[in-house]
């Protein structure tokens, strides 16, 4: 077989991914795939980045057995890849402190990004600060009440937090701003982008970066059990930390591969953010071609979820390619599934999870009821809860 | 020889430069759009930049943002686009029509389809903002068949290779995009534009049209002078802004007028 090697030289999977955005970034975007391409492999920046990697994240995550909750499930023993227990609390980190230390090189004083949840912007934020770089960070105004302890957190790291206004007022739409914020300031900026979509290279880019999550579980999984898991699960909105821990594991067939979508209020109500399980259109947003969430005249509808780092009408294209090939496969669960898989984890094993990762968690409940004792599913953990604990109150009628 | 073309041709044979307004189609309202158009050109505009409505408009600065919102309140997408230009036809049929907007709408109904429906209602030119030339080959070759202008996007930090690119690939005209921004952004600065035009210049025949920062009549006026054309759009949507139902075609006339004497 041959090994997986995508994408191709210009950040093409198939007919997905590519360089969709007006001629005003291009200059920048090549001079970023050059630089990436100069340093992917440079051993100062990767001692550089492993360093960092180590005594400021605090990786490598462990892998955790989740036994009392495994024997509740009944069926699979279900482990959990501990990207929660990272710096900022979630693996957003992985590739903010990759983008960081590239912008260093690149001498760019000043530092941009999108966040949704707000880990990807706290997570930059935090580089930010440590490396002494200006940071803004855009963000839609829906979001920053439903983040609000992410917002300050950013503002306690010296980050400028925009509230984005146009659109949908989430995700998608700070998204926008932070590409117009990049085309003005584009000298001096560097547009660190939080998933795997955007233009080429970011897809690859945030891949590779993450993909230190896979590589960890390969060799750990390999310690704890001398076998690799039966499955390995992640929640997917743009799709980054499924894609890093999927990608070491493509060139395994025998790992089956799943990305769990945001059903929101459910696929049949249309209210939800799970393009690849409602067979969206392909379209083109955000510098890349995937599967979209879109009315008939083309124009990107509103999403629904729970979870706001889910909340995206898009899906990075690696994860359309993944699935067209049919190499991973893609489910969703609603957020009243995501929820209860978020209570019972912190009930069985005292560990609050993020809401996004709750959506793995809620479909490894589901497939391990239909496997075998002996058989091990690996979820990817890939935040904790706290910034959560707001929208659980608030659904259980609790005021804090 | 195509519309855009031809008018080019005129224009340089009276020694004038084009003057190019952009509205979006169905701001504020789809059924002024078509007047709308009509009365810019009674008022001195030599070609209209038709704006597709998208609900992500990436390159574009707050003002045409808040356009394509309101056009898209009234469901504004590519049908009621084409029968706007159909009926802007009937009357007519000088006046070459640019549309401007992004792939996915295009990709939506699927590039032959959009093409196709292009030249049924009479489309001369299509500005896709996010399609660079590398992603659009087929697109533009469609457009060819059809003898329909591509127009690409040329900014400031294009350099000599990637102007040749988008050279080889470009029929009508070029936009050269004056500033490192988003539609609408701060004040331009005109030596740069100018030696950045040379530059082009000296590679192509093609005429050479400027905008995405001209704010007002002075501006377009020092535009005009090293330029072939100059496009308006942010300043026009502002003044749609600032208007009324009754006042809009008084007040859009007025401000084409201006630009107008300006460039001349």
């Amino acid at each position: 077989m041959q090994p997986y090697d995508m994408p191709d030289e210009k950040g093409h999977f198939g007919q997905f991914g590519g360089v969709f955005v007006a001629e005003t970034l291009i200059e920048a975007l090549d001079e970023l795939r050059i630089m990436y391409e100069k340093y992917r492999h440079d051993p100062d920046f990767l001692k550089e980045l492993h360093y960092d990697l180590k005594h400021f994240v605090g990786r490598p995550s462990p892998i955790y057995h989740a036994k009392r909750w495994s024997d509740r499930v009944g069926g699979a023993q279900i482990y959990l890849k501990r990207e929660d227990l990272n710096h900022t609390g979630a693996h957003k980190v992985n590739n903010t402190v990759g983008q960081a230390l590239l912008a260093k090189r690149m001498g760019k004083p000043r530092i941009i990004a999108e966040t949704g949840a707000g880990q990807h912007g706290v997570a930059t934020a935090t580089i930010s600060a440590r490396l002494g770089l200006e940071c803004v960070v855009y963000m839609g105004s829906e979001d920053v009440k439903r983040q609000a302890p992410n917002v300050y957190r950013m503002k306690l790291l010296g980050a400028t937090v925009v509230p984005v206004e146009s659109g949908s007022k989430t995700l998608k739409d700070a998204l926008n701003e932070a590409m117009r914020d990049w085309v003005t300031n584009i000298s001096t900026t560097f547009y660190i982008i939080g998933t795997v979509a955007g233009p080429h290279p970011y897809p690859m880019m945030v891949r590779d970066f993450n993909s230190v999550v896979g590589v960890e579980c390969k060799s750990q999984m390999n310690e704890m059990l001398g076998r690799q898991p039966d499955v390995v699960l992640a929640c997917v909105g743009g799709g980054s930390n499924a894609m890093g821990i999927f990608y070491p594991y493509i060139d395994l067939p025998d790992v089956r591969l799943i990305g769990v979508e945001a059903a929101g209020h459910g696929i049949e109500t249309g209210k939800h953010a799970a393009p690849l399980t409602a067979n969206s259109p392909i379209g083109v947003l955000h510098g890349n071609r995937t599967y979209l969430m879109q009315n008939e005249e083309g124009q990107i509808i509103e999403t629904h979820s729970i979870s706001a780092g889910l909340d995206y009408p898009g899906v990075g294209p690696e994860h359309a390619w993944l699935k067209d090939i049919k190499r991973a496969e893609y489910v969703a669960v609603t957020d009243t599934e995501a929820l209860d898989a978020f209570h019972s984890l912190c009930l069985t094993e005292g560990i609050i999870p993020a809401l996004e990762s709750s959506h793995a968690l809620a479909y490894a409940e589901k497939l391990a009821k239909t496997m075998k004792p002996d058989q091990v599913i690996l979820v990817n953990l890939s935040g904790r809860g706290d910034k959560d604990i707001n929208t659980v109150a608030k659904i259980s009628n609790i005021t804090l | 020889m195509s519309r855009i073309a031809n008018t080019f041709k005129a224009l340089k044979e009276a020694n004038r430069k084009a003057l190019i307004p952009y509205i979006t189609a169905g701001d504020p309202h789809p059924d002024l759009t078509v007047s709308m158009m009509h009365a810019l050109v009674d008022s001195g505009a030599d070609m209209i930049e038709l704006g597709i409505p998208f609900s992500d408009p990436m390159a574009d600065g707050p003002t045409i943002q808040r356009a394509s919102e309101r056009a898209l309140a009234h469901h504004v997408g590519l049908s009621h686009v084409f029968n706007m230009v159909k009926t802007f036809r009937e009357k007519d049929t000088q006046t070459p029509i640019i549309l401007m907007g992004y792939a996915n709408p295009i990709e939506a109904i699927g590039a032959e389809t959009f093409v196709e429906r292009a030249k049924v209602s009479d489309v001369d030119g299509i500005i896709t903002v996010d399609y660079p030339p590398e992603e659009c080959t087929q697109f533009t070759k469609l457009l060819k068949e059809k003898n329909i202008d591509s127009i690409f996007l040329l900014s400031p930090t294009s350099e000599l290779d990637r102007v040749k690119l988008i050279i080889e690939q470009a029929s009508g005209f070029l936009y050269y995009v004056s500033l490192k921004g988003v539609t609408g952004a701060a004040n331009i600065d005109i030596e740069q534009v100018k030696s950045k035009v040379s530059m082009i210049r000296e590679l192509t025949d093609l005429p050479i049209g400027v905008g995405f920062g001209v704010k007002d009549a002075a501006t377009a006026k020092e535009v005009a002078k090293i330029s072939d054309a100059v496009v308006v759009g942010s300043r026009m949507i502002q003044e749609i802004e600032n208007s009324n139902k009754d006042n809009l075609i008084q007040n859009i006339s007025k401000l084409m007028k201006e630009l107008r004497e300006a460039v001349n």
